[in-house]
């Protein structure tokens, strides 16, 4: 089912990129298809030059020390101004994380002096180099597969531990493996700090272990059963309830090397075998010796090859890219080349575009408030030197970086974000006043809807009042809103 | 996009409901006692349905009441039980996780003195503290924080303005701060209208969204309802995953400020959207959606409180009930008693606080409404003494007047 190669060069660009800027259409007219295969084999696709930003480890530390300089010197303060707040060390605060203040002022002026990173500037720091990925890529492709895995095997930065190092979770753990095997990125995703705080592996004791028997405290099951519902087999599968207790025992030792503790190694990954469940268990009918920390590598192992997990992250892909609910055929389809290449997602990603549904399929899914927010900056060649107010737009509209409600990430039907909408239209009213006051609509039209618009669309666009209007008509029109 | 930082515009408040108004002191007497304590009030505007949030599930009436919408403990959407006879919205399961801590508390069959069915009536005397609606200027949180000795100010830099409006409850002559999120103003009408059109004729699934916003935008203008504060005036709420950010959002960037040192102790908040006479949707649709977000909020207020959480209490209170019968729609219509939310480290919780006057036609009021057996002024009085030292002659001719046959409800707090 051919298009026409400009309407499919806008498609590629929109359903499976970040959306056109000027030149994009042009730039892939010719083979849409080889253009996304070609993003793919760049060495540096799906990755983001970790230059100045930290490891999650040194991140949980330096968050640590900040956190830690905060509370003695407001013990200090305490000590030597008893007279209400507005003391020395009142000064020396920093501004309120996230808050409402100068934006001339960045929230490092009053850091400089203290030991230590505030979360919140780590946070900003990831958030900046994240948007920085997304409005320099050629079109997108591997970038949307990064932040699709993310979602899949999301963490909060809601959760005080999680915060410092959400950011860099999302480097190490998922975008190192967004075009290599799925076992991997399961493997360095579950031994990953972030997700052993996040889902409370990190305090979980097999209750027969050393530290068991001397505490008395024992197993917690949320991350074996959020890795067998969410991350791997799928809900209401082959697993049972025995299999999540077995499978969160053999994970028991699987922790995080205390900051408080270990200024050095502080926030790490280690494995604590005073903490682990001792003998053999069974999970899915398999029976895994106690081999410490390997014991659960090769559960995990079993898991990301097993038949249900194929079918499972096919779905999901097939959901996220092209509809709400996708052709039969075309989640078979990727689902045997899960099984047929052991998990490769390159492969898999090929033959997600290699599939004539996947092009076939009207626009219909709306794109999720990240997808549109970045689409409007690319479309528009606007690029913020201050990402807050970005950030603002994406809690706004339901969708705050790296802070899903829970441990199933975002939703990706369009029900979930359809009532957004006109949220949407303030933001998008907002960006075309301030942010976008240069951008000339026509130009933007003809270079990034063009090929997809209807007629209404176009004369919608051509007869408003004024410019800032017309691109928020632009930006809200249903070829920008759906892909 | 600048972020606004002011005395927030009448229009303002009426969709940032998510602003913040906070006392500009801190509270000499409980610091005296070497406590620190911070209350946080969040109003739910629209008439929260108590028996869905908590259900009787120990009453024999309650199922024969509510049918298939009955919040029971089996079933595909089973209750998290609280004692013998209620249990709470699986949607909570923070709440429920603090209430088996000791760290919440529920009142249910709980109303104020106001017994007709009016949201703004209704929320003018929840806030105000009166006995009736009518031209009220003051709410009860700011009069008894105005009866308080100070130890200091609370103004963290940069961040708070002086609010010259704010929710009733916070109004008053004790200063008061407010922190608003960066708002967006609206998109004007004559954009909206052509963007209606567009969709008209080339995707009616989204010309429905507009075409709602547009509706309660009209009827806000024709209606007169600017400065009342009341549903009708907001923009149509937000998709599931917009009010759970933000609820949380607000909620928790609240207890920020509340947890600083130089923060404030004493703040209040606003969330709406609980008025669900159509497909109210208790077990797996609105209502449990909106409690997911308030249990988020909840959550996020316990987070981002940190170390103060074990000195804070949050109180949840709502203008009424709804009716005890479902209605033709799907959903249920104005009532009386209802229930309130306590959560925080300062109680001493785990237990849910009332005289369940029972379910039979007979024990309703007006043979439609939960009873009410508890004057939730009663509540608000136990913990204004206990936990801000607010003085009892004060209370009973002050914060809340006409109110002296009133006991404050001792026992709250640890």
């Amino acid at each position: 089912m051919a298009l026409d190669p400009k309407p499919q060069a806008a498609l590629a660009l929109h359903r499976f990129g970040l959306g056109p800027r000027t030149g994009s259409v042009g730039a892939i007219v010719s083979d849409p298809r080889g253009a996304l295969i070609a993003e793919l084999d760049r060495p540096d696709a799906g990755r983001i030059a970790n230059g100045e930003l930290m490891s999650s480890g040194a991140a949980a530390r330096a968050a640590f020390a900040f956190q830690e300089a905060r509370r003695n010197e407001r013990r200090a303060a305490a000590a030597t101004a008893p007279k209400g707040a507005q003391s020395k060390a009142g000064n020396a605060l920093a501004p309120p994380e996230g808050a409402a203040r100068n934006p001339a002022s960045p929230p490092a002026a009053n850091t400089t002096a203290r030991a230590g990173v505030a979360p919140q500037q780590i946070y900003l720091d990831e958030a900046k180099a994240r948007f920085a990925a997304a409005l320099a890529v050629e079109i997108g492709f591997a970038e949307r597969l990064a932040w699709f895995w993310s979602n899949h095997f999301c963490v909060s930065a809601d959760k005080a531990g999680v915060r410092p190092m959400a950011g860099a979770f999302e480097r190490e753990a998922i975008r190192p493996h967004v075009l290599g095997r799925f076992a991997d990125m399961v493997q360095a995703v579950e031994t990953h700090p972030a997700m052993l705080i996040y889902l409370d592996n990190a305090r979980s004791i097999g209750p027969n272990s050393q530290a068991g028997r001397n505490r008395g405290r024992g197993l917690n099951e949320n991350l074996a059963r959020e890795i067998l519902e969410l991350h791997t087999l799928g809900v209401r599968t082959v697993y049972t309830q025995d299999d999540v207790t077995s499978f969160a025992k053999i994970i028991t030792g699987w922790t995080v090397i205390p900051v408080r503790q270990d200024p050095v190694r502080g926030g790490e990954f280690m494995f604590n075998p005073r903490m682990h469940e001792p003998g053999t268990q069974t999970v899915i009918g398999e029976s895994y010796a106690d081999a410490g920390f390997d014991q659960g590598r090769r559960v995990l192992a079993k898991l990301a090859g097993h038949e249900a997990t194929a079918k499972h992250v096919a779905y999901k892909l097939a959901r996220h890219f092209v509809a709400d609910d996708p052709a039969l055929t075309l989640v078979e389809r990727l689902t045997q080349r899960f099984l047929d290449s052991e998990g490769d997602l390159k492969e898999m990603a090929k033959a997600l575009i290699a599939a004539p549904e996947a092009w076939a399929e009207p626009p219909g899914k709306l794109k999720r408030p990240t997808e549109w927010i970045v689409g409007a900056l690319r479309a528009t060649g606007v690029s913020p030197a201050d990402v807050r107010p970005l950030m603002q737009a994406q809690n706004l509209l339901g969708e705050p970086l790296w802070r899903p409600p829970a441990p199933n990430g975002f939703a990706d039907d369009n029900a979930t974000w359809l009532d957004g909408l006109s949220q949407r239209l303030d933001v998008a009213n907002q960006f075309a006043l301030r942010l976008a006051a240069g951008a000339d609509p026509t130009t933007v039209f003809e270079e990034t809807l063009a090929p997809i618009a209807s007629a209404e669309t176009k004369r919608t666009i051509a007869r408003a009042e004024s410019r800032p209007q017309a691109l928020t008509l632009l930006l809200m029109a249903p070829e920008f809103q759906r892909r | 996009m600048t972020i606004n930082l002011h005395a927030p515009t009448r229009r303002e408040l009426l969709l940032a409901s998510g602003a913040l108004f906070a006392w500009a002191y801190l509270p000499k007497r409980a610091l005296a006692e070497g406590r620190d304590p911070r209350l946080l009030v969040i109003v739910l505007r629209g008439a929260l349905d108590g028996l869905a949030a908590v259900a009787p599930v120990g009453d024999p009436e309650w199922v024969k009441l509510r049918g298939d919408k009955a919040l029971t403990l089996e079933g595909k959407t089973p209750g998290l039980p609280l004692d013998a006879m209620f249990a709470l919205s699986p949607a909570m399961p923070n709440l429920h996780r603090l209430y088996q801590a000791g760290a919440a508390t529920i009142a249910h069959a709980a109303a104020t003195p106001y017994r007709e069915r009016s949201h703004f009536d209704g929320q003018d005397v929840l806030e105000s503290g009166l006995t009736r609606p009518g031209a009220v200027t003051t709410g009860w949180l700011n009069r008894a924080l105005a009866t308080l000795e100070t130890a200091g100010s609370a103004r963290p830099r940069n961040a708070f303005a002086v609010g010259p409006i704010a929710p009733l409850v916070v109004r008053g002559p004790a200063p008061v701060l407010s922190w608003t999120p960066a708002r967006l103003p609206p998109a004007s009408n004559d954009t909206m209208t052509r963007l209606l059109e567009l969709y008209r004729h080339t995707d009616p699934a989204l010309a429905r969204v507009l075409e709602e916003r547009l509706g309660l935008a009209a009827i806000a203008s024709a209606g007169g309802m600017e400065g009342q504060g009341g549903q009708n005036g907001q923009p149509r709420p937000a998709g599931a995953a917009q009010v759970r950010a933000f609820f949380s959002e607000s909620a928790g960037t609240a207890a920020k400020f509340m947890a600083r040192p130089d923060g404030p102790r004493v703040g209040a908040l606003a969330f709406d959207g609980w008025d669900t006479h159509a497909n109210e949707g208790a077990l797996d649709g609105r209502l449990a959606a909106l409690l997911g977000a308030l249990d988020g909020a909840i959550a996020a207020i316990e987070n981002n409180m940190g170390a103060a959480w074990r000195e804070c209490v949050v109180a949840v209170i709502t203008e009424f009930g709804r009716t005890a019968r479902i209605n033709g729609t799907e959903g249920t219509d104005h009532g009386t008693a209802t229930v309130a939310f306590l959560a925080g480290g300062a109680l001493k919780g785990g237990r849910v606080v009332t005289d369940w006057p029972g379910l039979k036609e007979t024990d309703l009021h007006e043979k439609r409404d939960l009873k009410p057996t508890t004057d939730l002024r009663a509540v608000l009085k136990g913990l204004l003494h206990d936990h801000l030292r607010v003085d009892d002659g004060a209370l009973a001719a002050k914060v809340f007047p006409e109110s002296s046959a009133v006991k404050p409800m001792a026992g709250l707090l640890a």
